[in-house]
């Protein structure tokens, strides 16, 4: 048995290329890390948060990820360290055959356990926290996950509405979750972590926005054919505005002027959209979402599209060919008829 | 000790470092997962136990005088197919054979009485397999325990029909002590079912 | 058959048939043909898993692209996840169990040869059950995971789901059956002298791994039972309507899923225990540690399955606990790293292919075991749950540690199996090709997870931010596969011109480099005597304490070789597999055929349990 495989690589003259690779290695990643394109100010991030809920999990998230970029850089310095002082010289003879050395190994593992501590203890605390009873004072949210949209019900402020979701600052928010069909996962990045809509059970979740804005949500379990397309927007008003805007809701909608859209409001009436959908005072469906104020939201279909005239059209005309496995039928309107459908839902301030 | 379990393995390859025979050894890995496949069906009852919406209840179907008797009979047949192994160790074919046959009825009589069991819950209670909750969970568990009985009592028939054509002797132990083994797993989950459904209000 | 005739030194062997080849393969049940079947089959699906990833990054380089629609896209991470984790890893871990454990352990095969041929048949006939479904346009759809209800007859009217629920449960009887072979011949085939601790840490992870598969397997079986009975039975298990909790099927999953992932990761553990210590030219550092730790993984796998439910609302309470046992398994997980860089330091290290892949393992798996740790926290894991963080975290994990242990494995073994040495150069451009795109594809998705891209999305706004890593991503992906293109052009160009491969071309230290490349049928002349873990380097080199190395054994007689009986081919475990195949597939075809395969199934088992008794004279079992 040779001693000395006859494939061992030899560098005598050569650059050594394992060095060179590592060392790239180590400028790629640092590059990368640093480089262009990290922008996290986005709709949907996760790292600024717009509220309570959103901070206590954004500090833990910080302090982790401290730990572990120092277990990283440690872990990772040390191998590219051993790659590079002890790799094979020419000649060498055989290492030292050391077993072990337990004094070492405890100690690295008391030490990593420390850290594990040191995470543990505020994420006992945050889970406790964050999943507190909610107030007597708290807004209450009711959200009905469907494939594929929200519905959201404002029981104290008798609101029924659909895909936007409007909340006012400095206010803790009880949101009750209800999925009718198949789970389903409430999320809006930006105030905090999602909480999953299970059938068979209410969920809650309680955050307080923190500041005025508008931020998209979407669905974070995979529930059939349309889930991409399962989003919504959340509105976060100053108080103020919030009361201007539940007022708003709470108001019947006034009679179309516009002649198309009372052309649209009369289709409405004699087709079968009044099995599926209410419009206060118009029809009571209750398979669809609530059109009652369409007009004031400006997205619709799972906050797919921007309601502008052309898009609800469309939509009308062919909801499935607009969102994959919509389960709103096609209803054979032509397109005169859903041009007057679509002014009259959009007439729906 | 080592070198002698290598020598042995040279004269019966069956036996290994253990000194314990590979099919035993297999057997009861089987059963080791046999086991977390019971738990989990018995896990399954009891998260549903008393949520049933509608139907009848455990209390007004069960006959657990019959279902006592059965449970006797699986606990007999486990001392029956004790006794067929004790004499085929000594090479008494004839009374194993009978012992072995013994074990295989009574397992099928707890079979029938489990057919007969789950025709009067579904014919006269009203409790199929989708009626409720309560009648998912138990054909279910009892049903796939049924099934294992079933099996046994095919492999116990097979050893039966070895033995009378002469095809099975001192020799065999191991592969009837095996069975034997599947079978007594088979009472115990028994005892375990019977006691969580039909036994714990 | 006295199979063992032809491979008398110096006997002549007649060149086969090609039915005679096939044949042979057909019935072999020898472990290393197995191994290579498993690894054959293993690579073919990975690659058809890598297309399901190619297409799925084509479609997400852009936002709202239209290269596939939603159904497609929801089948590509379907089948993209079922058959890498079942299809891919599984059977490429199961071909080295098969080829290297009776190595290894210095055994002549293992303890049910036939029962070992009919996991592969049992698991190929899964596998194209699952891909039968590409031919009856019933594609599952459900993602890897299934939940219900979306998998209920009511959500899911097609059979999508039933392929991928029988096809689960087949594979799952190979993996157990697999299993119980593995876990008996690794407790009673050992060589004399190697007691527990002596055994190679490779052996000792695949040994946790084999009580993973039979006690996890079974909650799976379970869960899926349950939904098949819903689905063709009516019964009421995941029925929300009739008091049924979706959740059941996620605890059932899960308590099988989560130890799934130890069977995914720990056997690439073994592999880079074993090749650390011989490119570094010294022992595992605290090699009882490593075993030990694998053991603890093991145990407390059990114990963390609600890690993966953080977000259903399972109260604080359980939060917490779930949380805390998560964390304390990161220990032993964590502490094998450092063993790792343990046995680097203060070596003398070769660089060559095999050890790269090793080195890859380990700073890929650190990087996928941090953001673990970061799922750990329920509160951080709300924000990172279904997005693609978690895609980032198990694709470091699952690629960057698996994957790449498997390919070290691939090219370290390689010698041993087909007696050629894998091109150094081709290697070395396929690890950095595979570590350059491996990275751009997946280190961005943590970036894209934490600005709130969800994940199992077929297309997404163009205004969220999100554009640009996913192109970079997808660039990545087809980088990943060019590194494939690299790797099959080695293999094609070893076969055909190989270099020879000496029976120990690294210097080695376990029994498997003391025996021809490749191996005889029998594997061991003579049964070897063990020491020690590292027995061969022992022979070798001596024990460094100033003992001499062994003396050279006398060679092995042709009479020895004579006396060793090697069990004969069988066509039962194909033959049964078949059947079982049409019995299973009769639940979506018709009742005549669940009997007809029903009875067919117990036939080919009377069959099977009866070849083997009372065979001709002379012969035990």
């Amino acid at each position: 048995m040779t001693p000395r495989p006859s494939t061992v690589s030899r560098f005598p003259k050569r650059p050594d290329w394992t060095l060179v690779g590592l060392l790239g290695a180590v400028v790629f990643l640092t590059g990368a890390c640093s480089w262009v394109g990290w922008n996290w100010d986005t709709p949907m991030s996760t790292v600024i948060p717009k509220s309570d809920f959103g901070r206590a999990t954004h500090e833990i998230f910080m302090l982790i990820s401290w730990w572990t970029l120092g277990i990283f850089i440690a872990v990772e310095g040390a191998l590219l360290y051993c790659c590079w002082r002890f790799r094979e010289r020419p000649g060498a003879p055989i290492p030292k055959q050391v077993h072990g050395n337990t004094p070492l190994e405890i100690s690295w593992t008391i030490a990593f356990a420390v850290i594990l501590l040191i995470i543990a203890i505020p994420t006992i605390q945050a889970i406790f926290k964050t999943q507190e009873a909610p107030a007597a004072t708290a807004l209450r949210v009711e959200v009905f996950g469907k494939q594929w949209w929200w519905e959201f019900r404002y029981p104290q402020q008798k609101i029924t509405t659909a895909n936007e979701l409007h909340l006012p600052t400095g206010q803790m928010v009880a949101f009750f979750l209800n999925a009718p069909d198949v789970i389903h996962s409430f999320w809006i990045p930006q105030l905090g972590g999602k909480r999953d809509v299970v059938p068979h059970r209410v969920n809650h979740i309680t955050l307080t926005p923190e500041v005025p804005g508008e931020y998209p949500g979407q669905c974070a379990e995979y529930c059939g054919m349309s889930h991409a397309n399962m989003r919504f927007r959340v509105i976060v008003h100053t108080p103020a505005d919030f009361e201007k805007w539940v007022k708003a809701q709470q108001t019947p909608p006034v009679e179309p002027t516009d002649p198309l859209a009372q052309q649209g409001k009369t289709i409405f009436t004699q087709s079968t959209c009044v099995g599926c959908h209410t419009i206060s005072g118009v029809s009571a469906g209750h398979i669809g979402p609530d059109l009652t104020h369409f007009g004031s939201r400006t997205t619709f279909a799972g906050s797919l599209m921007t309601s502008t005239p052309d898009n609800v059209t469309k939509w009308i005309e062919n909801p499935e060919h607009m969102k994959p496995g919509a389960l709103m039928p096609n209803l054979g309107m032509t397109g005169e008829q859903s041009k007057a459908l679509a002014a009259y839902l959009l007439s729906l301030k | 000790m080592a070198d002698h379990a290598a020598t042995h393995a040279v004269h019966d390859p069956n036996i290994g470092n253990t000194g314990i025979d590979h099919r035993k050894m297999g057997m009861w890995a089987f059963l080791g997962s046999d086991c977390m496949f019971f738990g989990s069906l018995i896990g399954t009852y009891l998260a549903y136990k008393g949520k049933s919406l509608s139907g009848p209840t455990p209390h007004d179907v069960f006959n657990i005088p019959l279902t006592s008797y059965s449970a006797a009979l699986l606990l007999a047949s486990s001392l029956t197919m004790v006794l067929a192994l004790g004499a085929l160790q000594h090479d008494r074919v004839k009374a194993a054979t009978g012992w072995l046959l013994a074990t295989a009825l009574m397992g099928l009589h707890f079979v029938l009485n489990q057919v007969y069991e789950f025709t009067t819950f579904a014919l006269h209670d009203g409790l199929t397999l989708s009626s409720s909750l309560f009648g998912s969970t138990f054909f279910v568990l009892t049903g796939f325990h049924g099934a294992h009985v079933t099996g046994g009592v095919i492999w116990l028939l097979l050893l039966v029909s070895l033995a009378m054509r002469g095809k099975l002797d001192a020799r065999d132990y191991t592969k009837v002590e095996i069975a034997g083994l599947y079978w007594h797993f088979v009472d115990i989950v028994w005892i375990a079912i019977f006691t969580v459904i039909y036994l714990i209000p | 058959m006295a199979t063992h005739a032809a491979f008398m030194p110096g006997a002549k062997v007649e060149t086969p048939t090609l039915w005679g080849a096939v044949a042979s393969w057909l019935t072999t049940v020898d472990h290393k043909r197995i191994g290579i079947l498993y690894g054959s089959s293993a690579f073919i699906f990975f690659l058809i898993g890598g297309i399901e990833a190619l297409i799925m990054r084509l479609q997400l380089a852009r936002p709202d692209n239209t290269v596939v629609g939603a159904q497609t896209f929801n089948e590509l991470f379907t089948m993209h996840g079922t058959t890498m984790v079942f299809l891919a890893i599984m059977p490429m871990s199961a071909a080295f169990f098969n080829y290297m454990i009776p190595l290894q352990i210095g055994a002549r095969d293992v303890a049910f040869p036939r029962l070992n041929a009919l996991s592969y048949w049992i698991f190929l006939s899964g596998a194209l059950f699952l891909h039968a479904s590409f031919v009856f346009g019933a594609v599952p759809d459900g993602g890897w995971f299934g939940y219900a209800n979306l998998t209920s007859a009511q959500f899911s009217p097609r059979h999508t789901i039933d392929f991928w629920m029988l096809g689960l449960q087949i594979l799952g009887i190979s993996s157990m059956l697999a299993g119980f072979n593995f876990l008996v011949t690794i407790i009673n085939m050992r060589a004399p002298g190697m007691t527990l601790m002596r055994m190679p840490v490779f052996i000792w992870m695949s040994f946790v791994t084999q009580f993973l598969l039979v006690l996890a397997f079974p909650c799976i079986t379970v869960g899926l039972i349950l939904l098949m009975f819903d689905r063709f039975f009516g019964t009421l298990f995941y029925v929300p309507a009739a008091g049924g909790d979706p959740l059941l099927w996620q605890h059932l999953f899960w308590l099988f899923g989560h130890p799934e992932v130890y069977i995914l990761i720990l056997p690439a553990m073994g592999i880079v225990s074993e090749i650390l210590p011989t490119f570094a030219r010294k022992p595992l550092f605290g090699a009882p540690v490593v075993i030990y730790s694998g053991i603890m993984i093991g145990f407390f796998g059990f114990g963390v399955w609600s890690h993966h439910m953080f977000s259903v609302g399972m109260g604080p309470v359980a939060d917490a606990a779930f949380s805390i046992s998560t964390m304390l398994i990161a220990v032993p997980t964590g502490v094998k790293i450092f063993n790792w860089l343990g046995t680097l330091w203060g070596g003398s290290i070769r660089f060559q292919t095999p050890l790269y892949f090793a080195l890859g393992f380990i700073a890929m798996f650190t990087m996928g075991g941090l953001s673990g740790v970061m799922h750990a926290s329920p509160p951080v894991d709300l924000q990172q749950t279904d997005t693609y963080f978690v895609v980032a975290h198990f694709h470091y994990v699952l690629f960057g540690g698996s994957i790449f242990g498997l390919f070290g494995g691939a090219y370290y073994w390689w010698p041993k199996i087909t007696g050629k040495l894998l091109d150094e150069r081709l290697g070395k451009v396929h690890f950095w090709l595979m570590m350059l795109g491996f990275n751009l594809t997946f280190f961005p998705q943590h970036y894209l997870g934490l600005i709130g891209m969800p994940r199992r999305i077929y297309t997404y706004a163009p205004d969220l931010g999100w554009n640009f890593w996913n192109l970079m991503s997808t660039i990545g992906a087809f980088t990943i596969a060019l590194s494939f293109l690299v790797f099959i052009s080695n293999v094609i160009r070893t076969t055909r011109s190989g270099k020879v491969a000496s029976p120990d071309p690294w210097d080695g230290r376990t029994l498997e480099w003391s025996i021809p490349s490749p191996p005889p049928v029998y594997n061991f002349a003579r049964v070897p005597q063990v020491r020690d873990r590292d027995d061969l380097w022992l022979q070798k080199y001596g024990d460094g304490h100033g003992g001499a190395p062994r003396p050279r054994p006398a060679p092995v007689t042709a009479a020895e070789i004579a006396a060793i009986h090697m069990p004969p081919t069988s066509f039962w475990p194909l033959l049964l597999a078949v059947a079982m195949a049409v019995m299973l597939s009769g639940l979506l075809i018709s009742a005549y055929q669940i009997i007809i395969g029903g009875l067919l199934t117990l036939y080919c088992m009377y069959k099977f349990a009866m070849e083997l008794h009372r065979p001709a004279e002379g012969h035990g079992h």
